[in-house]
């Protein structure tokens, strides 16, 4: 049962084995030949299982990848958002310096516009601490030459007048604060009468007799009655009129963005300022809507 | 036929054992699959020599020197083959045959059982066998190879490694005495 070759006879046998190799290596070095037909023969025996396994290992990576080994894009999601954050926060500090070049570059042009007007531009830097009024703070103040009840403005229009001056800065009362307002006018018709706030976004034009025709759009100017603003600085649009008694009710859109002043011009003197003619009622409403805010009300379009 | 059986020399007792139907080709065919197509995936695979561990192993199993010789023949050859044309035939067939042949002679001279033993031994072959690649590559070849360099030494270390854990499962596959 047991048969055990004896020593010589492996001996001898892996001699003849060897040599037989050797052989193949002499005659595949002589002939340049690389036994292709072996070759042909493993390869092709192998490569459908290894085609197998390749598809194998394939789905396991993914799953192991997608389901399993989430720590490193853990960590990459990380990083990823915190670059987004960053990302975000470049972006909107770039889109801020834009905004405010925007802004100054047409206080600018505002200001070349009326060389002969003493005016002096502000930061605000401030703005009332409640709801209960509606103040800014500006970096103006009595050393800038800055004193009580002048005309606050934006190149858009009027915001208000100043009812505070400290060493180095100023507060403003803005129209829409219950205690401000402004003589003003409808620009068509003429019509006078004082705008001012009742602590909401739009203003009031209080004095208007029903008998007068006030169409909503109508660009509302001041009419420099109140000695604090020259004529015809905009003060906004006409959104709504209703009958009242005894007068109308007519509320008006202001014209600069009293939400969001970050510069003003503070005009030194009540001299009517030069504004150029551009078309007006473009941004009129074809439906009054009192609560809407986003609209951007036209310049003003008034020739002293 | 007995599954396992004795070598009697002298007072020595040593098992020849016998597998599973399958298991040898089995076990060869999986290890030139997987020295063929993990490296791909895994490139420090490369490291391991899966059919030399095979080889040995089943030299030290079976104990018999020719049949240990052919096997490891096979084997190389097979692995020749897909090793690509850069490979001449014979390269790791004469390699694995002077392995095959060392290990199923010493392993029916001493109890090759113990993890110390497997660990010496797969050592000392994978360096008997990188010399025998390397005889080749220089004297018949003719292309230059360095003899001894520190890679060898790991890798040696490396297969005997994963050879002592590996012929733990392979035992498993022997028939039941």
């Amino acid at each position: 049962m047991v048969s055990i070759p004896s020593r010589h006879r492996s001996f001898a046998l892996l001699a003849g084995v060897i040599i037989v190799q050797v052989l193949l290596l002499e005659v595949q070095i002589k002939r340049d030949s690389h036994g292709r037909l072996i070759r042909v023969w493993a390869v092709g025996a192998v490569s459908p299982v290894e085609r197998g396994g390749n598809w194998g290992l394939g789905k396991i990576r993914g799953i192991w990848n997608h389901y399993f080994a989430l720590q490193s894009t853990q960590r990459e999601n990380e990083a990823l958002r915190t670059e987004n954050d960053s990302l975000k926060l470049a972006l909107a500090n770039l889109q801020g310096k834009a905004a405010e070049a925007d802004r100054l570059a047409e206080l600018l042009k505002f200001r070349k516009s009326q060389e002969k007007i003493p005016m002096i531009s502000a930061r605000v830097i401030g703005a009332s601490a409640g709801t209960a009024s509606r103040t800014i703070e500006i970096d103006r103040g009595e050393r800038d030459g800055i004193r009580r009840n002048l005309a606050v403005i934006t190149p858009d229009g009027a915001v208000g007048k100043v009812i505070e001056t400290f060493h180095d800065t100023a507060q403003v009362l803005l129209l829409t604060d219950k205690e401000g307002g402004a003589g003003a006018m409808i620009l068509g018709t003429r019509t006078q009468s004082p705008v001012g706030g009742n602590g909401e976004p739009y203003l009031v034009m209080k004095y208007v007799a029903n008998d007068d025709t006030v169409n909503i759009g109508e660009q509302v100017v001041t009419s420099g009655m109140d000695k604090i603003f020259p004529r015809d600085i905009p003060v906004g649009t006409v959104m709504e009129v209703k009958a009242g008694n005894p007068f109308k009710q007519i509320r008006v859109k202001p014209a600069a963005h009293l939400d969001r002043l970050e510069e003003v011009i503070v005009l030194l003197s009540q001299e009517p300022l030069a504004v150029s003619k551009e078309p007006a009622a473009q941004d009129a409403p074809a439906v009054a809507s009192p609560n809407s805010s986003s609209a951007n009300p036209p310049a003003a379009v008034v020739k002293p | 036929m007995n599954d396992t059986y004795e070598l009697r020399g002298g007072e020595t007792h040593i098992e020849v054992h016998k597998f599973y139907p399958g298991a040898i080709l089995g076990i060869t065919i999986l290890a030139l699959i997987f020295q063929a197509a993990v490296p791909v995936y895994i490139p420090r695979m490369e490291i391991l020599d899966l059919p030399l561990l095979v080889t040995i192993y089943f030299g030290l199993s079976r104990r018999n020197p020719s049949t240990g010789l052919l096997l490891g023949m096979v084997i190389g050859l097979l692995q020749d083959s897909l090793s690509g044309p850069t490979v001449p035939l014979g390269l790791y067939g004469i390699a694995k045959t002077v392995i095959g042949y060392l290990a199923s002679s010493i392993g029916s001279r001493l109890d090759t059982e113990h993890p110390a033993a497997r660990f010496a031994l797969i050592m000392a072959f994978f360096v008997v066998h990188q010399a025998v690649i390397v005889l080749i590559r220089r004297v018949l070849l003719a292309q230059p190879e360095p003899w001894v360099n520190w890679a060898l030494v790991i890798a040696a270390a490396v297969n005997a490694v994963v050879g002592v854990f590996l012929f733990v499962v392979f035992d498993r596959l022997r028939r039941n005495s």
